[in-house]
């Protein structure tokens, strides 16, 4: 953090800091207030997020974040690539759940060409959706308590997340960058010892969890550090457009997965944790339980499982297996026709949203009839959720912008596209 | 209940808002509302606080870019409401000529950035909007990304880069 002179701010962004609409007042402006720049390079905005802070003294009268420090242009690059060749790049939208993007991508596309899975893809992806939720939670609950300076949780976290990164490795090959669904089901089927390793690490999972929660529940420190700290009311969640756990932790009980239920979410029993305090504790505790419920319902995913296919029949529109491309000359052309022209799906528009661990990701596509999209928007939630930090900040002190964000838990990624 | 709502929508705005022209189109099941740029507030505002329909969450604004068409834009709105679990699609034509539309950010907070990076990368403007800056690009980038008249791989030497001290 740097203290800045207000000719190192540009003047729209200084505009931006000094008219912002503020009840807390001043005695000598001149004297008392100060600039702070926060970022892009801090350990504590999680990537590259700057924020600048307006204090009078420690106390933050106004703030303005400033985004697009990792712009990638990735929307630009989706009209430029076919709606197969996108797949690898929703991976790094949101790194830390990129399977969950994958599933979000896919059933945007199929519903844009009007395809369905076979039951089996779609109970696989559950699993890993669901997976990657817990996985997303377990570094957001450890990176917050390390934030507020609790080192160890995030330790006990990561190693829980790593086991999950081990069934993602035998799932489909890559710990990290997945890339494992494919338009009209997923890239291979669940090898039964990777199921195993699931069941395995389901059953373990709950009580290693109350463990790291054991360490911080109820500590003084973490909990004074975040109990009443960015409280964002009902109304206002909703307004500032807030989804997932930090509108969850305001008390609006809204959950894609059951108000738009999409795969076979309509099916499952599971609960949507709610917390009506609506600060920075309730986003934590939100989490936690929202992890829990995730394993319940990958526990009923793995009874309920078919046997069957794992990639739909549809030679035009889904992409053969590779064993089928080198021995059989039909599979050989349409591959060839995939690749080179991709899927074409009809003429129109739709917007197909799920739950994300940090929200709504919602992709908008638009389809003149060609192998590209003409558009392709992605909604992502951390974008939207990072415009309420002028809201909960307000009035608080320097230390708590960092259990703020903390507890928003952006990801830049995906906030800059 | 939701086939209802379907109807229900354009009854409404018909029964309360007179002289409105609008059209209406679906695909996929999603409903789409065309209307004219100047009247969008007004519904929005509506849609907003009519206490059946309730569309408080408002997801997504963006903008298509048609390259050739007379009506170069179009603003898409995606509102949501929690009571009736129902998303509406909203649109309104912008021209290059006259390059700018209403601000929804009275109606919803959440606009307020959604809009500004509509602006950033489309070129847009948003009448009465409280804070219309770039949102990704620095403030001196002169062009605007997602036309479809900006190259891929971009223009070389227009992004400035920061003066290194000596």
């Amino acid at each position: 953090m740097e203290k800045l002179n207000k000719e190192d701010v540009h003047p729209k962004i200084l505009e931006a800091l000094l008219n912002t609409e503020t009840d807390l007042t001043v005695d000598d402006t001149l004297e008392n207030e100060m600039i702070l720049n926060m970022g892009p390079q801090h350990p504590a905005t999680h990537g590259v997020l700057r924020v600048l802070l307006r204090l009078d003294g420690e106390t933050i009268i106004a703030s303005v974040p400033e985004l697009g420090y990792l712009h990638r242009g990735y929307e630009k690059m989706a009209e430029n690539m076919s709606y197969h060749e996108f797949i690898p790049h929703t991976d790094r939208l949101d790194y830390l759940a990129p399977l969950s993007n994958n599933v979000a991508w896919v059933l945007a596309v199929e519903k844009l060409v009007g395809i369905e899975a076979p039951p089996r893809a779609q109970y696989i992806r559950m699993i890993v959706a669901e997976l990657s939720r817990v996985a997303s939670h377990l570094v957001a609950i450890g990176a917050l308590a390390m934030d507020v300076g609790a080192l160890t949780v995030f330790l006990w976290t990561l190693r829980e997340r790593e086991k999950i990164l081990d069934i993602w490795d035998i799932i489909c090959g890559a710990r990290f960058t997945n890339s494992y669904t494919r338009i009209g089901g997923v890239a291979n089927d669940a090898q039964p010892e990777a199921l195993q390793k699931v069941k395995w690490f389901i059953d373990q999972f709950e009580e290693n969890l109350e463990e790291a929660e054991r360490l911080i529940n109820t500590n003084r420190i973490f909990v004074e550090r975040l109990d009443g700290i960015g409280v964002i009311s009902k109304e206002d969640a909703i307004d500032l457009g807030l989804t997932g756990p930090s509108l969850r932790g305001s008390g609006v009980e809204f959950d894609l997965r059951r108000v738009t239920p999409y795969l076979f979410y309509n099916e499952m029993d599971f609960k949507i944790p709610v917390y009506t305090e609506g600060d920075s504790l309730a986003r934590y505790f939100v989490r936690v339980d929202e992890a829990r419920e995730s394993i319940k319902i990958v526990r009923q995913v793995l009874d309920k499982m078919p046997a069957g296919e794992t990639l739909l029949n549809q030679p035009k529109k889904v992409l053969p297996k590779k064993a089928e491309v080198y021995s059989k000359m039909e599979e050989l052309i349409h591959d060839f026709m995939i690749v080179n022209f991709g899927i074409n799906p009809p003429v129109g528009e739709v917007y197909s949203a799920i739950e994300n661990p940090k929200g709504e990701l919602g992709f908008y596509l638009v389809s003149k009839g060609e192998g590209r999209p003409w558009k392709c928007k992605i909604r992502s939630p951390s974008f939207i959720n990072l415009q309420s930090i002028p809201h909960l900040v307000k009035g608080h002190m320097i230390s708590d912008v960092v259990a703020i964000i903390g507890s928003l838990d952006p990801v830049m990624g995906e906030a800059d596209k | 209940m939701i086939m209802d709502f379907k109807e229900l929508i354009p009854q409404k705005i018909k029964e309360n808002l007179a002289n409105l022209n609008f059209e209406q189109s679906e695909y996929r099941d999603e409903l789409t509302l065309y209307f004219d740029k100047k009247d969008i507030v007004k519904v929005c505002n509506f849609l907003k606080k009519d206490p059946v329909l309730e569309f408080l969450l408002c997801e997504d604004i963006t903008a298509i870019d048609w390259a050739r068409r007379k009506n170069r834009f179009t603003v898409v709105y995606h509102i949501f409401s929690l009571k009736n679990k129902f998303r509406l699609r909203l649109k309104a034509d912008v021209d290059e000529e006259e390059c700018s539309i209403d601000s929804v950010s009275s109606v919803w907070r959440t606009a307020n950035w959604q809009e500004r990076e509509v602006y950033d990368m489309y070129g847009i403007g948003f009448n009465n909007h409280p804070d219309l800056r770039r949102m990704y690009m620095p403030e001196e980038f002169e062009h605007y990304p997602l036309r479809k008249d900006f190259p891929l791989m971009g223009i070389p030497g227009s992004l400035t880069l920061p003066k290194k001290e000596e």
